[in-house]
């Protein structure tokens, strides 16, 4: 008999529904699971099995009563950058070790009110700062497919758990690429979704005009069932716009019709030969399933990477200004206001968000301003120019995630621009507002998952679903898992 | 400092109002806006407002308006898309680390403040009026030796507009009459209660001199935290000395910030132009740009009332006014909403100058004592204009009508009740006048003689005992013709 884990969401609501299972079975099968694997993956921060099987009970009986909620009783990890009221809110860092939030990021509270059951909050680096999960303060989680490697970042406990099984979906966020590039590192499906679709309220600040909640699951279907629950506008958060939560209808159609941008400035020297192949061969497969594919040019892409070392860490300057140690997190002791600050601030950031606050400090300061963060905003609109462009011509654009797949461990440990390139291909989607979705489409020689990336225009998620939908009915890439020792 | 020193140099001042909006709730969350002098610290904070890691921002559109309207009665131009920015600095009565405000693109621009000083009318410029929010309130307290920093988080997030003038003031009577038209505006319009003493408005001056005659600015200096009229009519003073005596000295002035310290009555540096902070400002990306269509800026507009300095040259030219009594009558809404809700009601025989007499004399010196307001006072204008009407038509005299204004401010009951009850109803019986007239003369047989050897100041004293007699209830005209009549007769 298949595990219980092994289910996709598709096909364990269709189980929960026919009544094979119920929800306290199924959520327990996920916390057995963590249980028994998570100690060597460390994809979770925090598991809550009693809430966990309270809200599946919940479920159940809800279920029996007629309940038509759309996701009722199935299991789910957070990033843990997202709040859930009374879960403790790390976001991987040490200054808000054992803080609790008193209140549940709206795109949690959309999904807990389509039924879903929150298993625990999963590993992140610092803040959301980095491309490995390294530089949680919790420690690293380790890569499915290969304990030596990294799983990608940020979202990396998030696509690690969704990889190992350990929950069938998860939520993480994306600011320059932190739910694709781990979910080409994991070999599961990532959404991030067009800027603003999905409220930020309750995602804990890193980039504010960049942030966005997107889901990971194992396929596109998945993945657009987790989506059309968390998105429209929200009354809480003013950059959230007004256009309601799609429902997605995901045919098994072909591609006929359809035109597949193949972005050249992707496809560049550095970029691992096994990746190149595998993007170009899915390419191949959407040919063959009808699309018609051209070449395009995205000309402003070399200048993704500075832009968004500057933007991001000017915004994260001010956002993580508020980390003092007065009102929530804990507080070094010392003698006057200034050290206590002084000494919570120095000693609970780690390296790497010190040198984002640093980055970002120097960008907005006073006659630097004009040169860096102005500069910056004005390449951010030819970027976006890019895109607006070539969507005049084509429907999506295909490219890889990453230059690489998973990385070892420590490989970029004293580096941090080798880790800053690792986001390449995926920030310009975050410097546009666009969608962009991961999803794989082979392994490497050393049997690791390569994903591609599906760029489409604002509010275009229901296409790249569509698109990755389609292949995935061709292909078996998203059926792979990694093999895990008991 | 000499008169010859002072009129060697003007001064040049420049005002940053900060005025507290009193919406219901605060700029960016919908905690109550409360009076953050009485509320028990810290009753009114939300996860937004107190800095929660994950929360945003939404604008209040109420603060929006009441913006508008502010910045409409200055006569600014309403950009119809503004920018929140961010000022970032570090302090614990900001739980964000930084400050939601305006920097490049603030709500309106370019309005003007017409005051009257000892040199006549005077035009000021008003640069911008911007939106923003409140900080909290910091109290540092010392405990058995150790001292202590408290946070009050109430205030913090309330709606402030921040109101920018020209460098266009040249006196500290001008700054105050700056000040004092600001607090007029906003409280006539009900964004703001006015309430110095509660810090709802408060100031900063910047201040330079220069020679007398001078097109070029000197070096100036900001001065923070006035929290009064009087405390930045003093600074100014204090200010202008300071700089005077530098420069006669052959000294130069730095620009610096410097704060006001009461015990002393001085200025003292905060910081120098290095130290100056960098507030890093960029657009506020949590919140798209403000935009306030045409169509709500004429709803804002139509919605205005008639504005102090309009209603003080109506009251002039409408109802034939002094200066002093249409400005006392304009001071704020109440009062001269008050004034004429009594003239609807008096007949047209009497003059609004009459009803400004008994409206800036008893009533106010009543008012006073009392130290309430005219607004929750008992006498309604109705029955001030009974009031009024009955000593116009000579049914009491003007003496008993204090009385009985006296009395209806304590009772709230009417004119006529009283004057009923009390038989105060003036007596103009020639026959009865002329009886007590002849018995006050008999009574009083020196004075008489007195009167009759020359010293007629004595009449008036004569006259005093008739109304004695009369209880005060006689016309005292007729009792004065009596009185004329009789001791001629002598």
């Amino acid at each position: 008999m298949t595990e219980l884990t092994e289910l996709t969401i598709t096909q364990a609501l269709a189980a929960l529904q026919a009544g094979d299972v119920t929800s306290r079975e199924l959520t327990r099968a996920y916390l057995d699971r963590i249980e028994k694997l998570d100690a060597r993956l460390h994809a979770f921060l925090h598991v809550d099995p009693g809430r966990a099987l309270a809200q599946a009970d919940e479920a159940d009986r809800k279920r029996s009563a007629g309940d038509p909620a759309p996701l009722l009783g199935m299991p789910l990890a957070v990033k843990d950058v997202l709040t859930v009221e009374g879960m403790p809110c790390t976001c991987g860092s040490k200054i808000l070790e054992g803080y609790v939030p008193p209140f549940t990021a709206t795109a949690v509270r959309r999904l807990l009110e389509a039924g879903v059951v929150v298993l625990g909050k999963t590993n992140t680096d610092e803040f959301a700062m980095g491309s490995s999960t390294e530089n949680s303060a919790y420690g690293v989680t380790h890569n499915p497919w290969d304990a030596a490697r990294v799983p990608g970042g940020s979202s990396g406990g998030s696509a690690a758990a969704v990889a190992a099984e350990l929950a069938p979906g998860a939520l993480g966020t994306d600011t320059g690429g932190s739910i694709r590039q781990p979910s080409s590192f994991c070999g599961v499906t990532g959404l991030k979704p067009t800027y603003g679709r999905v409220s930020r309220y309750g995602l804990v600040a890193y980039g504010s005009s960049l942030d966005c909640p997107g889901p990971l699951a194992h396929n596109a279907e998945d993945a657009a069932l987790l989506f059309s629950s968390m998105a429209g506008k929200d009354p809480l958060d003013a950059t959230s716009v007004d256009v309601p939560a799609p429902e997605i209808r995901l045919s098994n159609g072909n591609l006929k019709g359809m035109t597949v941008g193949a972005p050249k400035e992707y496809f560049i020297k550095g970029i691992q030969a096994e990746v190149e192949a595998k993007v170009r061969a899915a390419i191949d497969q959407l040919a063959d399933l009808g699309a018609e594919i051209v070449e395009i040019s995205l000309p402003h892409t070399e200048y993704a990477l500075p832009v968004y070392y500057l933007i991001a860490p000017a915004e994260a300057s001010s956002n993580l200004a508020r980390y003092d140690g007065i009102r929530y997190g804990p507080r070094e002791a010392a003698e006057s206001m200034w050290d206590v600050f002084y000494k919570t601030r120095g000693q609970r950031f780690g390296p790497e968000v010190e040198r984002r606050i640093m980055l970002g400090t120097y960008a907005l300061s006073a006659g630097y301003y004009d040169a860096y963060y102005g500069q910056a905003q004005k390449v951010r609109t030819l970027i976006k120019r890019d895109f607006e462009q070539a969507f005049e011509h084509v429907d999506v654009i295909a490219c890889p995630v990453a230059p690489t797949t998973a990385f070892k461990i420590g490989a970029h440990g004293d580096d941090p621009l080798a880790m800053y390139l690792e986001d390449i291909f995926s920030l310009p989607a975050n410097l546009a507002g666009i969608p962009g979705l991961s999803f794989p489409v082979g392994f490497d020689a050393q049997g690791l998952p390569v994903g591609m990336q599906l760029m489409g225009r604002h509010f275009h998620e229901a296409g790249l679903l569509q698109t990755a939908h389609i292949y995935q009915q061709a292909t078996d890439w998203h059926l792979h898992r990694p093999a895990l020792a008991d | 400092m000499t008169e010859a020193i002072k009129t060697k140099y003007e001064t040049v001042i420049g005002l940053e109002v900060h005025a507290e909006m009193k919406t219901d709730s605060k700029m960016f969350c919908g905690c109550a806006v409360v009076d953050s002098t009485s509320a028990p610290p810290n009753t009114t904070v939300c996860p937004v407002c107190s800095g929660m890691p994950g929360t945003l921002p939404v604008v209040n559109r109420k603060a929006v308006e009441f913006g508008m309207k502010v910045a409409l009665a200055l006569g600014c131009t309403i950009n119809q898309t503004s920018i929140f920015a961010r000022k970032n600095y570090f302090y614990p009565d900001m739980p964000k680390g930084y400050q939601i405000s305006q920097y490049e693109l603030p709500l309106a621009e370019h309005g003007q403040i017409v005051i009257n000083t000892p040199r006549g009318e005077e035009t000021i410029r008003v640069t911008r009026v911007h939106l923003e929010e409140d900080a909290g309130k910091l109290t540092h307290i010392e405990n058995n030796g150790v001292s202590h920093s408290l946070v009050d988080l109430n205030r913090a997030g309330v709606p402030l507009l921040e109101i920018v003038s020209e460098p266009d003031i040249r006196s500290v009577e001008g700054a105050r009459a700056y000040g004092e038209a600001l607090r007029q505006i906003v409280r006539y319009l009900d964004v703001n209660s006015g309430d110095m003493e509660k810090g709802v408005i408060r100031f900063e001056a910047n201040i330079s001199i220069r020679p007398t005659g001078s097109e070029e600015f000197g070096t100036r200096v900001e001065v923070k935290n006035l929290n009064s009229f009087r405390t930045m009519e003093r600074a100014i003073e204090f200010e202008t000395e300071r700089q005077a005596r530098v420069l006669q000295a052959g000294g130069s002035i730095d620009q610096e910030t410097l704060g006001w310290n009461e015990a002393n009555s001085s200025t003292y540096s905060m910081r120098s132009k290095e130290d100056a902070h960098d507030y890093r400002y960029f657009p506020e990306p949590d919140l798209p740009p403000l935009v306030v269509d045409q169509a709500w800026i004429d709803v804002v507009r139509a919605s205005l009332p008639e504005l102090p300095r309009a209603r003080y040259l109506r009251f002039k030219e409408e109802y034939q006014l002094t200066d002093y009594a249409a400005s006392v009558l304009t001071a704020d809404r109440a009062t001269a909403d008050y004034f004429e809700a009594v003239l609807e009601h008096v007949p047209t025989s009497v003059s609004p100058k009459i009803v400004s007499n008994w409206v800036t004399g008893e009533l106010f010196a009543l008012i006073n004592q009392a130290g309430t307001g005219i607004e929750v006072i008992k006498v309604q204008p109705e029955a001030l204009a009974g009031l009024v009407r009955s000593v116009a038509e000579g049914q009491i005299n003007p003496n008993t009508g204090k009385t009985v204004l006296g009395e209806m401010f304590t009772s709230g009951r009417g004119a006529e009740e009283i004057v009923a009850a009390r038989g105060l109803k003036q007596v103009s019986d020639t026959d009865f006048i002329a009886r007590i007239v002849k018995d006050a003369l008999d009574e009083n047989p020196e004075e008489v003689a007195l009167y009759q050897a020359g010293k007629e100041s004595v009449a008036n004293w004569l006259f005093g005992q008739v109304m004695r007699k009369a209880k005060g209830k006689a016309n005292p005209q007729v009792v004065r013709a009596e009185l004329e009549k009789q001791l001629t007769k002598l």
